[in-house]
């Protein structure tokens, strides 16, 4: 997703009284960053075209891979395609009508999409979470998730060390203990559970 | 006579010590993933659906739905204390239930809302115990032509309700569209996978789901910077029945809220609209209709009646025809699916017990979860209270961890992360999820029974139109579908005469 350049909302007064220590910081970053030059950014309207666009070419990927496997009439009934086919033209030609209504209409949306400093807090959840999907693979879910809940807490949260570790890991445990033995759902396990307990 | 039998049965089914224990469990993780943001009634359950795999289908019912009535209370717990809508029909209950709250009246409107949920609540519930019979077996006839126009009257409901009629349509046609990934269960030939192995199995509409609703609501929350500031909860047994003594007088408010309830739960997407719309009627009907967003009770009343009494009506159209009338409804009866049983007409004489089990178990659990809910606020109201840097992460892995469980595969959370994303996109720019939800999980039957009807006829598309009672549903759908064009035609029209 392209991300928006400084909006030029001053984030203190978006905010208002209800200012987290963490917002607060980020709003310190924002003012001492307000000097450098202004670039228009994403808008409302810039969104929407960048997403009918994307819509419009999933529907011409689902029309192509309806042709393939045909989209008329056969002997034994409609052809696989042919529903596919069909409701692929429909979402092409609504996202068609959105594009052009988000291009030409009279009332375009300019206000910025999203701005940057609260841009920044969603991606402070979503690349830890990328990160934590990934490490999940080796190392398994319950060491991810204590790693991922851990990291969250100390870098946003700024809790001291005790309650960051302590939170943690009796969060993991009881994971594991509802779904490993009470439940007995297997989630995906890494080496240390190997070392530890032999799974 | 044979209905009210049915129901006696129902009752010495769910009264067991372990369907009483499922549904208390139900209620009060019903309760907790209705106050805390990122997850709602919609992937509550999702989550917790593939852990009643192994259960009975009746005591796993019993425990979804019961999940699905905790989040529809705790709606009214944030908006009242903290002045957030949990979810979108909870949004009129702010109004005047916040205000309240900050004249020190919170137990007053708390205890309000709770009552009139349960009143609600048990409209709608008598209305299905002896409707959905009747419609069930009404709906015995029914051929794939007749199937076919009811999905199409269900979806067809949906494209007014939106912002712009078109993003309805295109987030609806992309749930077909998720909906026919995988194999084709008709021709058994791969649509829409690319070659891509993972995709073979298809996309699962519970991962969807925890995506859109869980992961993209902790990215908008996050974008908001969320502090919560509550107002502190005072409930104690005075003030109930201070309140319960108030609200005779708040009759016709209340039936209003039932009705409303009841007849915009029967359609999709309903619980919103029913919630502005009694608190709308209330308000002209009001005598201190001035009072109204400044702290009424009626104010409170009101939306919380009608609101939850559509979500208990959504549960008509889904066991009575299969057509889930609320995105919770749509993951419940994805939940049939998955426990074995086809969803339909048909359940109703096939699956009596679990029928009647759910529709005893409505009754019961509204009266449980009303003491609950009474008893517990302040408990739950703590909940918001714990720092969003620690329920953020916890929220993302119990998502995770959900996704996982759907089929045990890893590609499952990448999915999950992917819709997180789309969510937080779709949400920001008006793109209804409930449609896509709907279409993902009614994709394959409204196909099935296209592609049956057409081929019943061999391929002449009149068959939709072939006796009075398909061509009047199907007429009702094209309205519905083409409303937007027309309203705004007639009002063109009547604007040109104006001049």
């Amino acid at each position: 997703m392209p991300v928006p350049a400084d909006s030029g909302i001053d984030p203190i007064r978006r905010t208002g009284s209800e200012v987290s220590p963490f917002v607060m910081e980020v709003c310190m970053e924002q003012t001492q960053t307000q000097e450098r030059p202004r670039s228009s950014g994403l808008t409302y309207q810039g969104a929407e075209v960048i997403v009918a666009v994307i819509i419009a070419l999933v529907s011409v990927l689902m029309m192509v891979d309806a042709l393939r496997i045909g989209t008329g009439w056969a002997i034994e009934g409609p052809q696989p395609g042919y529903f596919p086919f069909r409701t692929g033209a429909i979402i092409c030609i609504s996202s068609a009508v959105i594009l052009l209504r988000a291009l030409f209409g009279k009332h375009p949306n300019r206000k910025p999409f999203v701005a940057w400093s609260s841009f920044k807090m969603v991606l402070y959840v979503l690349i830890p979470a990328f990160l934590y999907v990934l490490v999940t693979q080796f190392i398994g879910i319950y060491v991810a998730s204590a790693l991922f809940i851990g990291g969250f807490m100390r870098a946003i949260g700024r809790f001291n060390w005790l309650k960051v570790i302590l939170t943690s890991v009796i969060i993991s445990v009881l994971l594991f203990y509802m779904f490993e033995i009470q439940f007995m759902v297997p989630l995906p396990k890494g080496p240390l559970e190997s070392l530890l307990l032999g799974y | 006579m044979q209905d009210l039998l049915n129901l006696f049965h129902g009752f010495s089914v769910i009264l067991s010590w372990y369907n009483l224990g499922m549904m208390a469990i139900g209620l009060i993780l019903g309760v907790l993933v209705g106050v805390l943001p990122g997850l709602g009634g919609p992937n509550g359950v999702a989550i917790l659906l593939p852990l009643t795999f192994t259960m009975s289908p009746t005591s796993a019912i019993v425990m979804l739905s019961c999940i699905y009535w905790g989040s529809l209370f705790a709606g009214a717990i944030t908006s009242i204390l903290f002045n957030i809508p949990g979810e979108s029909h909870s949004v009129a209950t702010t109004f005047d239930g916040y205000p309240m709250a900050q004249q020190g009246r919170a137990g007053e409107a708390l205890t309000a809302s709770f009552t009139g949920s349960f009143f609600g609540a048990l409209f709608s519930i008598l209305m299905i115990t002896f409707l959905a019979p009747l419609v069930a077996n009404f709906a015995l006839e029914f051929g794939p032509p007749e199937f076919f126009s009811v999905y199409f009257l269900t979806f067809a409901s949906f494209i007014g309700t939106g912002k712009d009629p078109f993003k309805t349509i295109a987030s609806l046609l992309l749930g077909f569209g998720l909906a026919q990934i995988g194999m084709d269960n008709v021709s058994g030939m791969l649509r829409l996978t690319f070659g891509w192995s993972e995709l073979l199995r298809g996309v699962d509409f519970l991962v969807v789901v925890i995506g859109l609703f869980g992961v993209g609501e902790i990215l908008l929350s996050m974008e908001e910077g969320l502090k919560f500031e509550g107002v502190h909860a005072k409930i104690n047994p005075t003030v109930v029945w201070q309140t319960w003594k108030k609200l005779p007088k708040y009759w016709l408010t209340l039936l209003l809220g039932c009705v409303i309830g009841a007849w915009m739960g029967f359609k999709p997407g309903g619980a919103t609209a029913a919630s502005f719309m009694s608190y709308g009627l209330a308000k002209r009907m009001s005598k201190n209709s001035d009072n109204f967003g400044k702290g009424e009770l009626q104010g409170v009343l009101a939306p919380e009646t009608a609101a939850h009494g559509s979500g208990c009506a959504a549960l008509l159209p889904m066991m009575a025809l299969g057509i889930p009338g609320s995105a919770t409804a749509a993951v419940l009866l994805g939940g049939l699916m998955i426990w074995g049983l086809q969803p339909g007409p048909l359940l109703f004489i096939e699956q009596k017990e679990f029928v009647w089990g759910l529709i005893a178990s409505m009754y019961l659990s509204n009266v449980v979860g009303l003491i609950i809910v009474l008893s517990t606020v302040p408990l739950f109201a703590a909940i918001l209270r714990i720092p969003f840097s620690i329920i953020a992460p916890v929220i993302v892995v119990v998502c995770a961890v959900g996704a996982y469980t759907v089929n045990n595969a890893m590609f499952n959370i990448w999915v999950m992360l992917f819709f997180g994303v789309v969510g937080y996109i779709f949400k920001k720019l008006d793109y209804p999820l409930a449609p896509l939800i709907l279409a993902l999980v009614l994709g394959d039957a409204t196909e099935v029974s296209f592609r049956q009807a057409i081929l019943g006829s061999q391929g002449d598309l009149t068959v939709f139109f072939s006796n009075w009672l398909v061509s009047a549903i199907m007429t009702a759908g094209l309205l519905l579908a083409f409303w937007p064009a027309i309203s705004l035609g007639w009002g063109k029209l009547r604007g040109a005469r104006a001049k």
